[in-house]
């Protein structure tokens, strides 16, 4: 491995690089909001619990009431969010994340 | 049925369960005797080499998370409580977003060992180290309380065991094998542990789900009614069951929820799976793996709660299923879809179904304690007292001991906790994490001012606000059973020192760890930390100089 000084410079040298801002910026705009909207989405679900009994307790179909239809929503909205992300960072972030971290070990090496 | 018919009929049944037992310790033994020959760095104990591959950590990270508080306490706090048991499902699944879209992939990059050592990598070194690793101690032991007051239950159900002392040596064993998993086996052996339990867990579920729908005619509307009928409570598919009461009951429930969301990606354990793969994208991997094996398992303890419900006794004065705080709900519903009580598909169904429960306390333990004794080794010992001068060999024989040291304090917590509901227990562990460790790990990886005092002040301030209101909550002292009058605390009657009123400090302890890691760091002239930011930030985003994977 390479001197600490001279391997802070290449980490201050690919921070500075447009692939870097790039990769940062289209991880974050994925990853903050869909933070915000999953977290908002559950603790809506967890406010109509507590305070909503009568819209929650209302039956859709047989003894199926709204409250476990939200439920089971809560686990679909998760497997969706997962799947998106996954397609999301092998399309998006993957193939930069790579290029830089070649970068590095050329500079390392 | 009384207790001493349900004896006579228990010969075959507990003929069959000890003999499975058996074989599940046999086999957990037998793989962790592989894996130590197989064990020759420091690398390869803390992290497994970092070989596993993504679908394997899936798996493992499963079986770490998918604890008996989920198989034997969801489905158990469902049975008692109906719908508002569900909510825990609900929690412990969504949790897993925050730990795949903002940490699992930025800690594998940038972490070697433990979860302090991303702290570690642009702060001081003693003082974040040291609370860190505090923290990590703290969360398991309470994680750990859970398990092996899991693993008491069952045993007092199975073996017929209603002496207090022998279910007492029951968890004395428990410990002593989880110390046996981790000195010997390594972080290799306790993940393949868990890979074994996880497929034996997922297995069992399914089998057991399958009856009880088969039951209904694969009707769960027919299944919900059941359960409403069987129960006589009208509101069992209702939320406020549990929690509907009062404000103060409302807002405990919200401070569960908050507990739960935010406590999965700041638990040690869980986090120091990430590292046991060779790159971020093997982590994506296996958080992927681990969100459709726990959101399916999770879909599942919903048909055994509810099918408990409808099926078994759980509300007259001798159900064991209340008795037990509804941990053996399960067990006891396996042993009813097998044909009931005394015959022999019951007894063989009862038996697996408690081998694979075994199981699953006995891989869980073993993480846990890993996590912790790692934490100890590697940050306490190596970096704070030795400063790094420790060699690889004496780590890992500082970690040995410490699992023991470990196994011996939750060994001892553990016999007075029993008569608490082990997925309220986890809760509390959650409480915990979410509150001093997930603030400062957020913090790091997205606030290039953070530094040294902003993390050392949210993880102390975290534990200690968690933890101290948990000291002065209903858990510990002064909750009475408005029914019988009997004490539900820790503490009996006649000592009551409460004046917390929640069950779960996360509502007041998640923002004043998130509200002291930002006065801290606003307070503080450090500007090395800031400086290191970039290389973090580089690091985290792409693996650039991030720690290989190594072979044999």
């Amino acid at each position: 491995m390479t001197q600490p000084a001279t391997r802070r410079a290449t980490y201050d040298d690919l921070h500075g690089s447009d692939d870097f801002r790039d990769l940062r910026s289209r991880y974050r705009r994925f990853a903050i909001p869909w933070t915000i909207a999953f977290f908002c989405w559950y603790m809506l679900y967890v406010v109509c619990s507590n305070w909503a009994p009568g819209f929650m307790g209302t039956d859709i179909v047989g003894n199926i009431n709204v409250a476990l239809v939200f439920g089971l929503l809560q686990f679909v909205s998760t497997f969706l969010i997962a799947w998106l992300y996954s397609r999301h960072a092998n399309r998006e972030l993957d193939p930069l994340a790579a290029r830089l971290d070649e970068r590095y070990e050329e500079a390392a090496r | 049925m009384s207790a001493s018919t349900y004896l006579a009929q228990g010969q075959t049944h507990q003929a069959l369960t000890a003999t499975l037992f058996v074989a599940v310790v046999l086999i957990t033994v037998g793989i962790t005797f592989w894996a130590s020959r197989q064990t020759r760095t420091a690398t390869d104990y803390y992290a497994g080499g970092r070989s596993f591959s993504g679908a394997q950590n899936g798996l493992a990270v499963s079986g770490d998370y998918m604890s008996a508080a989920s198989f034997l306490g969801i489905s158990g706090a469902i049975a008692l409580y109906g719908y508002d048991g569900f909510l825990y499902s609900i929690g412990f699944l969504v949790a897993w977003l925050i730990a795949l879209l903002l940490v699992a992939e930025l800690l594998r990059n940038s972490g070697r060992y433990t979860m302090a050592d991303q702290l570690a990598y642009r702060m001081k070194q003693t003082p974040v180290r040291t609370a860190a690793a505090t923290s990590t101690v703290v969360v398991s032991i309470f994680y750990l309380l859970a398990q092996m007051v899991g693993a008491g239950a069952l045993v007092t159900l199975l073996l017929g065991v209603t002496d207090e002392s022998a279910r007492n040596w029951v968890i004395v064993g428990v410990g002593l094998l989880m110390i046996f998993y981790v000195t010997v086996g390594g972080m290799k052996g306790t993940t393949w542990v868990q890979i074994v339990k996880a497929v034996m867990l997922m297995g069992g579920t399914v089998l057991i789900t399958f009856l009880v729908l088969l039951h209904f005619n694969f009707n769960i509307s027919e299944m919900l009614g059941a359960a409403v009928q069987n129960t006589g409570k009208p509101d069992f598919l209702d939320p406020g069951l549990r929690y509907g009461a009062s404000t103060t009951t409302k807002l405990d429930f919200l401070s569960l929820s908050l507990a739960l969301v935010l406590g999965t990606a700041g638990l040690p354990h869980i986090l120091i799976r990430f590292y046991t793969v060779p790159t971020a994208k093997t982590a994506r991997t296996s958080v992927l793996w681990a969100i459709a094996l726990i959101g399916t398992f999770y879909l599942m303890t919903l048909v055994l709660g509810f099918g408990a419900a409808a099926l078994l006794d759980t509300t007259s004065e001798d159900s064991q299923v209340a008795a037990s705080a509804g941990n053996l709900a399960s067990p006891l519903l396996a042993e009813e879809v097998g044909g009931g009580a005394g015959s022999l598909g019951g007894a063989v169904l009862l038996a697996l179904i408690s081998a694979v429960a075994f199981a699953t306390i006995l891989a869980v333990v073993a993480g846990l304690t890993l996590a912790s004794a790692s934490s100890v080794a590697h940050d306490i010992y190596a970096s704070v007292i030795k400063k790094g001068q420790a060699t690889e060999k004496q780590e890992v024989n500082v970690a040995r001991g410490a699992a023991f040291g470990i196994g011996f304090i939750a060994i001892m917590l553990a016999i007075p906790a029993q008569k608490l509901n082990i997925a309220f227990l986890v809760a509390l562990a959650f409480a915990v994490a979410a509150s001093a460790n997930l603030p400062s790990l957020l913090y790091n990886l997205f606030w290039r001012r953070f530094n040294t005092r902003g993390a050392v002040w949210s993880i102390y301030g975290g534990l200690i606000s968690s933890v101290g209101l948990v000291i002065f909550s209903p858990v510990v002292s002064g909750k009475v059973d408005p029914d019988t009058g009997g004490s539900l605390s820790l503490f009996g009657l006649g000592t009551d020192f409460h004046w917390f009123p929640l069950e779960n400090p996360g509502l007041v302890s998640i923002p004043i760890g998130f509200l002291l890691g930002y006065l801290g760091t606003i307070t503080s002239k450090e500007t090395a930390s800031e400086d290191r930011f970039n290389e973090l930030e580089v690091r985290a985003l792409t693996g650039a100089g991030s720690e290989k994977a190594i072979t044999h």
